[in-house]
């Protein structure tokens, strides 16, 4: 499926990824490109398959409900790019 | 001393004709003496290394050790290791100090294993050259104009170049089997959930895998024993007994019942490999095997499912990336969005940004049904496709790539062209069965390689059929001249 | 025109677990900063989440307390969107296949009647973490502790028609999941938040009118005035010749009004699909009635109970076991008193009231339910006068010991001696000799009305103490003569 400009623009939005205006056009070029190759899978019947979503179809183990962590908290923030009073900042979260 | 193999040192290493600081010495000073061509390492901790390589040479005289004490070993730097930067080759996490340690990469701790440093990668796993990752290309010792094969190239041009004596790899799509091929390696990729994926930043959740790259089966086999196992920490891990790989090594291979994909020897793969299969074929018949034409007739489909689910996963894991907690956050953000935008825009590399937007896309309303669900429909035919394979054969016996190594820069615009190196490997990941790549001979002095696929949990066996072969064959031994 | 007010209501439970659903980090509340916040907590790369048996154990016990199916084969799916507070870049919830499928619970309105409401599902999902607004530079700060809390989605059919029925609604929520023990019920500390689908008709139509859905409304009281408000702004709006449009507001306490939420405005694509760090979940059998064994008796269960076994009214039984405490309490005075009507008349007047003065829940009660039923006791047996019994009650609740310690030392026994009783009489209408006449010279309806005040003038001089039955029937005797 080909797509156009706007559609490279939401998905860039809906992926938050900021793209330059001068690169959309190649983006989508290429974008177009997968898409294609990806659509040959189009042409397959594949009613009543159920889908795989694990390749070794097993089933979740449950952990018992045990605490097992303490506290890291300056171990974590050493590597975070800003941090105050133990908090993460981000620009103003407004609602 | 790096010309022997990783058992040859381990007994070298267990009889105390070197020590692990002598050997440890040796592989750095070669890093230092080749890696500024090969770019095979992002990390080189040397002095962790010597650390670890003191430590293991008391554990040696205590009489404590195990097999992979005090051998020099290098991971894919997609593994977290604690202290040590953890990029997976991108700008995204050129900053980040991993604050904890991989099942996998403590398991070598345990064992004793020096850690020389982390290699390069496509950026987060996500490619099929390693020319995509923030540190630069991978060189191909065999021909350093040439692409060691991706993701895991900076793992297989490091040991192909004897800058270290094994390294840990990760196969979503091939990333093992590839690269291995490119450099006449041996690596394996495990079936899924036989090695934990706790630290390992992960690429595409369900079909990724940790694996051993190596000279030869064996040294697979000493590597694949410590990383095999249960993990409480990983939900997809399976608890289920492993098996003594260096032992079965040696079973014969008389009766062995090898599949040859009729699909994956059709057009498009190259005369050259083709043949070096075929000589192969030969080989196995004389050690005892039979061979038969098998089909897997979905597997054209596996280039498209897997570039639907790999993606689709990879858009999900990648949003933890949006500069709040670690790795790269933009200058001066002006608002919220501003900051994940670009943080995210600057942070990624173009492949990277490619797929996640592919992922999105497959995932987003509307769509989901005809690329996301469709694609995992396909999956299921894949799987049943080697399902029914495995009841008329015990392994399948097919190439690694459509081609030798190709030149760097020559697919990088292409994306689509990259896509389709991988049409030999992806299956196996889409089904979940495991394989291992070894080398089949050589055209133009180019490495050319091959794969045997086995059932799920099939490792031991396919080690010992890789093994068997390498006792009759010699490319394993070759090496690249200069290196 | 006659407008029809459709409500449903999405719940969030934290469920009540000593661990995340996803990792070993502690759920304790008001610690401080991400203290609590490990690194899968954090969303670090490479780490991975291994579900919580707790978390699944009280969902299963919620789903069999609303007669709900167990998704025997349930199934995690990711939620995708970017936000602060969600670590990973999406959450782990459940779409297709929630461990608790359709059930539903039956509430007790005002006016003693009983409805049913339909809960279409509820999925286990993880609490993201929390912005806080106050400046730091312009900047808002994050806390993580609270990401990977535990959490249940309850969510109704859209069955009720007025904000009581909502409030009453999420409260019989909030007391069954009290009772299951599977959630603390503290609103507010955010352990049990409510999401407001709000929409209106015209009486008569079938098709419902487009919603809004107020998020995170944090007490009953706010769901009220909530919903009252939003239906108040949306039959005005279409009134005026406007149109509902479907989005998400927030309601502001202060201004008593519901307000678009901007961060929400562009439609969102949240791109659900299976977790593929998580298999599917596959509730056996005999989990299933393992965690039926543990059922306590739910709250409609007691209720019935207390009607059948006690002859309570419908009002009193609903009252009476409305939270597990209390009913608890009720039972304890019953069993010591062995008389179920004075102790629900004593549980739902003089108890209640003491407790909503002091601003107490009952299990903060300063008088116990064995305290309370041994001095019904001395109701009973005539010791005091209900009179007397709320001074007495009034001393237990200032810590002045049991009821007979009271009764002793402050001399509030009853006196039932009839001559002693007589003897008192005689001096009070020896006191009153002028009303004495005038009742004896007055007609039958008169008589009756001038009753009362020798029998008040009685029981002051006695303090209270004097038997009332005797001093009625001795007054009346002596006034005869």
């Amino acid at each position: 499926m080909a797509l156009n400009r706007t559609d490279v623009e939401n998905i860039a939005h809906l992926a938050r990824i900021a793209i330059n205006d001068e690169d959309i056009a190649a983006t989508t070029a290429k974008l177009s490109g997968i898409l294609e190759l990806i659509d040959k899978m189009q042409a397959v019947d594949t009613q009543g398959i159920v889908p795989l979503a694990h390749p070794l179809e097993t089933t979740q183990r449950l952990r018992d409900d045990l605490v097992t962590e303490s506290n890291q908290r300056e171990a974590f923030q050493a590597i975070a790019p800003a941090t105050q009073e133990g908090l993460y900042l981000v620009p103003q979260v407004i609602e | 001393m790096h010309d022997k193999t990783l058992a040859a040192l381990s007994q070298a290493l267990q009889s105390k004709t070197i020590s692990s600081v002598e050997l440890t010495q040796h592989y750095l000073q070669r890093i230092e003496q080749f890696d500024q061509t090969l770019n095979s390492y992002i990390t080189v901790t040397a002095d962790l290394a010597l650390e670890q390589a003191k430590a293991a040479d008391a554990r040696i005289a205590a009489g404590s050790a195990t097999p992979l004490t005090g051998i020099p070993l290098a991971h894919k730097d997609l593994f977290c290791t604690q202290g040590v930067r953890t990029s997976c080759g991108s700008k995204m996490l050129d900053n980040f100090i991993a604050p904890y340690e991989s099942t996998v990469t403590a398991r070598f701790i345990e064992a004793g294993a020096v850690t020389l440093g982390k290699t390069n990668l496509d950026e987060f796993a996500m490619g099929s050259s390693t020319e995509s990752s923030f540190y630069g290309p991978t060189r191909n010792p065999w021909d350093t104009e040439r692409v060691p094969g991706g993701s895991s190239g900076g793992s297989a041009a490091a040991v192909a170049a004897r800058l270290c004596a094994g390294a840990t790899g990760t196969d979503t799509g091939g990333s093992i089997r590839q690269p291995a091929g490119f450099t006449a390696l041996t690596g394996l990729k495990p079936t899924y959930g036989r090695v934990s994926r706790w630290g390992m930043i992960a690429y595409a959740s369900s079909l990724d895998q940790g694996g051993p790259m190596a000279r030869t089966a064996e040294d697979c086999a000493i590597m694949m024993q410590v990383m095999a196992g249960f993990d409480a920490k990983d939900s997809t891990s399976v608890d289920e007994p492993v098996s003594n790989y260096t032992a079965e090594l040696n079973a014969p291979l008389k009766g062995l019942r090898i599949g040859l994909p009729k699909e994956y020897f059709a057009s498009g793969l190259d005369a050259a490999t083709a043949d070096a299969i075929h000589a192969a074929v030969k080989q196995f018949q004389t050690l005892g095997a039979e061979i038969k034409e098998i089909s897997l007739p979905n597997a054209e489909l596996a280039i498209p499912a897997y570039y639907v689910i790999a993606p689709a996963e990879a858009s999900s894991n990648l949003s933890r990336f949006d500069g709040v907690r670690f790795g790269y956050r933009c200058e001066n953000p002006s608002d919220l969005t501003d900051l994940y935008k670009r943080s995210r825009g600057e942070g990624f590399g173009d492949e990277v940004k490619r797929r996640i937007m592919v992922g999105a896309y497959a995932l987003s309303a509307g769509y989901y049904d005809a690329y996301y669900l469709q694609a995992q429909k396909i999956r299921r035919l894949i799987k049943n496709d080697f399902l029914a394979a495995y009841e008329q054969v015990d392994v399948i016996l097919c190439p690694t790539s459509p081609t030798p190594p190709f030149k760097i820069g020559e697919k990088i615009d292409d994306p689509v062209s990259l896509y389709l190196t991988d049409i030999y490997t992806i299956t196996a990941n889409l089904a979940g069965v495991p394989g291992i790549a070894l080398p089949a001979g050589f055209a133009q002095g180019l490495p050319l390689g091959m794969q045997l696929l086995g059932p799920y949990f099939s490792e031991a066996r396919l080690l010992n059929i890789a093994h068997q072969y390498q006792q009759v064959t010699d490319w394993h031994h070759r090496a690249p001249a200069g290196y | 025109m006659q407008w029809e007010i459709v409500i449903g209501l999405e719940i969030h439970a934290q469920l009540t677990t000593a661990s995340k659903i996803f990792s070993g980090s502690a759920t304790t509340f008001g610690a401080e900063p991400n203290i609590q916040a490990s690194l899968i907590d954090l969303g670090m790369p490479g780490t991975l989440p291994v579900l919580n048996k707790q978390a699944v154990r009280n969902a299963v016990k919620f789903g069999l307390a609303i007669d709900a199916q167990i998704g025997t084969t349930n199934v995690f799916a990711r939620k995708n969107y970017f936000y602060p507070d969600l670590p990973k870049g999406y959450q782990i919830s459940q779409m297709d296949l929630p461990i608790v499928g359709k059930g539903f619970i039956d509430i007790t309105l005002d006016d003693g009647s009983i409805k049913r409401v339909g809960v279409t599902r509820a999925h286990l999902e993880e609490d993201a973490g929390k912005s806080l607004h106050e400046d730091f530079h312009g900047m808002s700060g994050i806390d993580l502790n609270r990401a990977g809390t535990p959490l249940l989605e309850i969510v109704s059919e859209p069955d009720m028609r007025s904000a009581k029925e909502a409030v009453a609604y999420a409260k019989t929520i909030h007391s069954l999941v009290r009772y299951l023990g599977i959630c603390d019920g503290n609103m507010a500390e955010g352990s049990l938040r409510c999401d407001c689908n709000v929409s209106i008709r015209p009486k008569g139509q079938e098709e419902f009118g487009t919603r809004c859905e107020i998020k995170n409304v944090n007490s009953f009281r706010f769901i009220e005035k909530a919903i009252n408000t939003e239906v108040q702004r949306q039959i005005e709006l279409i009134e005026d010749g406007g149109k509902v449009v479907q989005e998400t507001r927030l309601y502001d306490p202060n201004k008593d009004e519901t307000r678009s939420m901007r961060s929400k405005e562009e439609a969102n694509d949240y791109r659900y699909f299976p977790d593929p760090d998580l298999l599917p979940i596959i509730i056996e059998a005999a989990f299933i009635e393992e965690v039926r064994g543990e059922l306590p008796e739910l709250p409609q269960q007691k209720r019935e109970r207390f009607q059948r076994e006690f002859g309570l009214s419908v009002y009193d039984a609903s009252v009476l076991s409305a939270s597990r405490e209390m009913a608890d309490y009720f039972e304890e005075v019953q069993k010591v008193c062995t008389d179920a009507k004075l102790a629900a008349n004593w549980v739902m007047g003089e108890l209640s009231s003491l407790l909503n003065k002091e601003g107490l829940d009952i299990e903060q009660s300063p008088v116990s339910g064995s305290q309370l039923g041994k001095m019904l006791l001395r109701i009973k047996d005539n010791t005091i006068s209900g009179k007397i019994a709320k001074m007495v009650f009034e001393a237990m609740a200032a810590g002045k010991g049991d009821a007979d310690a009271i009764i002793k030392s402050q001399g509030l026994e009853q006196v039932t001696d009839s001559n002693a009783i007589e003897n008192m009489l005689d001096e009070v209408l020896a006191a009153n000799a002028g009303q004495v006449q005038q009742y004896r010279d007055s007609d039958e309806a008169k008589r009756g009305k001038m009753f009362g005040f020798f029998v008040g003038q009685a029981m002051k001089a006695s303090k209270g103490k004097a038997n009332p039955q005797q001093v009625n029937e001795l007054l009346r005797r002596k006034l005869e003569d």
